[in-house]
């Protein structure tokens, strides 16, 4: 496949390991080097390609909290569902959404006890459902990153203007650098450094991640989603290490302007506005973490349309996710992993969805005992 | 066992049918009625293990949650001898004076059963009636049996065109032709609009096998060679575009084939061939699943060696789900001892079924059941069981 083939090619990837494996700084194996890579979308391709394996003993990659789905709170997720279960209403949401479970189970469950719920692949396809059905109620439940933000707010500027009357938003967009901030602030982060997120970068551009060397002395680079991207991201941040330079570094360069995207930029600020606090599933609140309608927009805001419980729910005590978000546990550290706490019964963030740091190392390194060697004897 | 075709799909929105009895809050409902359910004396009391009090897609998907659907209701009301293997098609021994067993030189019957909804009901490289017959075919084709008799039972909905049965009916009779099989009896329901969605088949199907012809888990050996016949994906992929809510369109096409006489020239060429299958719902990765669980051995892939069609492999790569979780409807996964792999490999690429097959990977000498992909890069992880039904990633 064009332009994709370019950036999995073994022949380099094997290059780019040895290099890795050269400039790995000495580290006693109780004191691993640790790297955050913060987008789940990136956490999902270190596991697919089977990194973490061929990576040197002394070098941690932790997942960190940028899965959209799985930080959404439970009790958006119980918002949610309740809208969904009026009568009236048809609720549209992404697929992976779709499982997240709230207190009284996912929407897919709901949706298995009659509510009307409906995976769809756009915000402008819950646009065409509402147009189609005038007489019921559409809601978008939005979810996800500066990524996902512009188009959701493309849609609702286009049902004003439009004058769609039966079309809302509910949203749960969330910021990257508030959540950045978080987990900076947080006891116990023993992170050296930042694989910083791709897509996310395309909107907001390489400047708004200035702070994490200047406040707090650590490097980042941002990276792309194909193995060769990410291999050539970890030998950035090396060099910077063992060169002493702390900088925002941006290996996704063929994607990401140092301002990123302005129109995207600009219809997010002209339909939504920060909220002071936005509870994170796993983080707890994180100050300006999340991004809410603004006033002009509130006929479209499934908060002001509606009334809903509202209520937060605090995580499960045995959840380990704000340990595991900041690489202070293993996902296997967690007591809950892979027994209470599974991909079809999640407890906790971490598992909620593919992307989620405790799913991909269920799914594809939870038996770390076994190595390719035992198993081929 | 049951096949469901139906990924969630969104009802087209110009055909959606309301349900006029729904409950203001259907949820609490729901719970109300559950609550008065389970102050019953005499009901059956479910399962600790089994927490779900209502079906959902995912129980319909192929994964874990069928399985344990399967296990705890089915198989605990009515388990038996030969249910509880949970094979595709049952194994059944003919009497010792049995005329079948002297006119045909059978030792077994297989005995397999499937039902077919699928949206849309054509799809490019298949139809709901094709796949009604090579469903059942193929079962009974990989348990080494030769697909001889079929009964097709039809729910339908009220209201349906006659012209769609006909189409239905010709797409039948030309898979059946194509298998070789024999339509020896059948049903027709018709219910109220609303109570199906169009047209339900459920087709049963009677295998002859061979004397000598012994397939089984257990007789896999590490080192054994996992061969598969060809391309990951296209049915599944197939469907999903066909739906159009994608707004994706590709050349991509549903491979829906019987695979009786791809089997038997298999069996021919390598009599020695332990366990086929073929990797229908949740894809090569579900079924390799199943064969670490059945062979007690750890199962390597290689991907580099997975063949994928680009077309495939970009609309999977575009949506974010894995080709090795996509449903297959006309390609086998057969594993067989090192010393018949070239005989095999030769055998399914002389058909045109098998003109892609390749050698996927093998059986490890290790005891955990479970699947390791190794990746061209040269690392390792373990192969994930698909949970629920394919839904595309948000990022």
């Amino acid at each position: 496949m064009k332009y994709i083939d370019e950036f999995r090619d073994p022949k380099l990837a094997a290059s780019l390991l040895a290099d890795i494996h050269a400039r790995m700084p000495d580290r006693p194996p109780d004191n691993p080097l640790k790297l955050m890579e913060v987008c789940g979308g990136h956490t999902h391709a270190i596991h697919r390609a089977g990194l973490p394996s061929l990576l040197p003993d002394a070098l941690e990659l932790v997942h960190g909290p940028g899965c959209p789905v799985c930080v959404t709170p439970t009790g958006r997720i119980d918002d949610a569902v309740v809208l969904a279960s009026e009568e009236k209403s048809i609720l549209c949401t992404f697929g992976d959404a779709a499982r997240a479970p709230g207190s009284k189970g996912s929407l897919l469950d709901a949706k298995a006890t009659g509510a009307d719920v409906r995976v769809v692949y756009s915000p402008l396809d819950a646009l065409a459902l509402a147009e189609t059905h005038p007489d019921r109620e559409v809601v978008f439940f939005a979810v996800g990153f500066e990524t996902t933000a512009p188009a959701v707010a493309a849609t609702i500027v286009r049902a004003r203007r439009q004058g769609i009357p039966n079309f809302s938003v509910l949203s749960n967009h969330v910021l990257v650098v508030p959540g950045l901030k978080a987990i900076l602030a947080r006891p116990g982060s023993k992170l050296e450094g930042f694989i910083g997120p791709g897509h996310v970068s395309c909107t907001i551009g390489s400047e708004p991640y200035r702070f994490i060397p200047e406040e707090h002395g650590l490097p980042i680079v941002i990276s792309g989603f194909e193995p060769l991207d990410l291999l050539q991201a970890l030998l950035m941040l090396l060099d910077q290490l063992t060169q002493g330079r702390c900088e925002v570094e941006n290996q996704y360069q063929r994607a990401v302007q140092p301002h990123g995207n302005p129109t995207a930029k600009a219809i997010i600020s002209q339909v939504f506005t920060a909220r002071p606090h936005f509870a994170w599933r796993g983080l707890g609140p994180v100050p300006g973490g999340g991004l809410r309608l603004r006033d002009e927009f509130a006929a479209f805001d499934a908060e002001e349309r509606f009334s809903l419980p509202g209520k937060s729910v605090p995580d499960p005590k045995a959840c380990r996710c704000g340990e595991v978000l900041v690489g202070a546990k293993k996902p296997w550290e967690c007591g809950a992993f892979a027994t209470r706490c599974t991909p079809e019964n999640p407890l906790g963030a971490c598992m909620v969805s593919s992307e989620g740091a405790c799913a991909a190392s269920y799914a594809y390194e939870h038996r770390r005992q076994v190595s390719w060697e035992k198993a081929t004897g | 066992m049951m096949t469901n075709e139906s990924l969630h799909h969104p009802k087209d929105p110009s055909g959606d049918i309301e349900n006029p009895k729904k409950p203001d809050f259907p949820r609490v409902a729901a719970l109300q009625q559950k609550q008065q359910r389970s102050e019953k004396p005499n009901q059956p009391r479910a399962s600790s293990r089994f927490r779900a009090t209502h079906v959902t897609m995912a129980h319909g998907a192929g994964g874990r949650a069928t399985a344990a659907l399967v296990k705890e209701v089915f198989l605990d009301a009515y388990g038996g001898r030969h249910l509880n293997r949970l094979e595709d098609a049952a194994i059944l021994p003919l009497g010792r004076s049995s005329s079948l067993d002297s006119s045909l030189g059978a030792s077994h019957l297989a005995f397999s059963c499937d039902s077919f909804v699928v949206t849309p009901p054509c799809f490019p490289g298949g139809s709901l009636g094709r796949l009604a017959v090579c469903g059942t075919v193929n079962d009974l084709a990989m348990a080494g049996a030769i697909p001889s008799w079929l009964a097709i039972s039809w729910v339908i909905e009220e209201g349906t065109p006659i012209q769609t049965l006909r189409t239905v009916a010709h797409d039948i009779a030309t898979a059946a032709t194509e298998a070789d099989i024999e339509i020896v009896t059948g049903d027709t329901k018709v219910v109220e609009r609303g109570a199906a969605d169009g047209v339900l088949l459920t087709t049963a199907g009677v295998g002859i096998c061979p004397a000598g012809r012994e397939l089984g888990a257990e007789r896999i050996q590490p080192g054994d060679k996992l061969l598969l016949s060809g391309s990951m994906g296209d049915h599944g992929m197939a469907v999903m575009l066909a739906r159009g809510d994608l707004a994706i369109n590709a050349d991509i096409r549903s491979d829906c084939a019987p695979l009786g006489k791809l089997a038997a020239g298999l069996l021919t060429a390598a009599p020695n061939t332990r366990w086929m299958r073929d990797p229908t719902r949740g894809g090569v990765a579900m079924l390799c699943h199943e064969l670490a669980a059945a062979a007690e051995h750890s199962v390597l892939l290689r991907e580099q060696q997975l063949p994928v069609r680009p077309a495939v492999r970009a609309a999977c790569e575009l949506l974010g789900i894995d080709p090795l979780h996509v449903a297959n409807e006309g390609k086998l996964l057969a594993v067989v001892p090192p010393a018949e792999t070239e005989d095999a490999l030769a055998a399914l690429r002389s058909s045109p079924l098998g003109k892609d097959a390749v050698l996927i990977g093998e059986i490890s000498p290790h005891l955990e059941p479970i699947v390791l992909l190794e990746t061209p890069f040269g690392g390792t992880r373990l192969l994930d069981i698909p949970v629920g039904n394919p839904l595309p990633r948000i990022c």
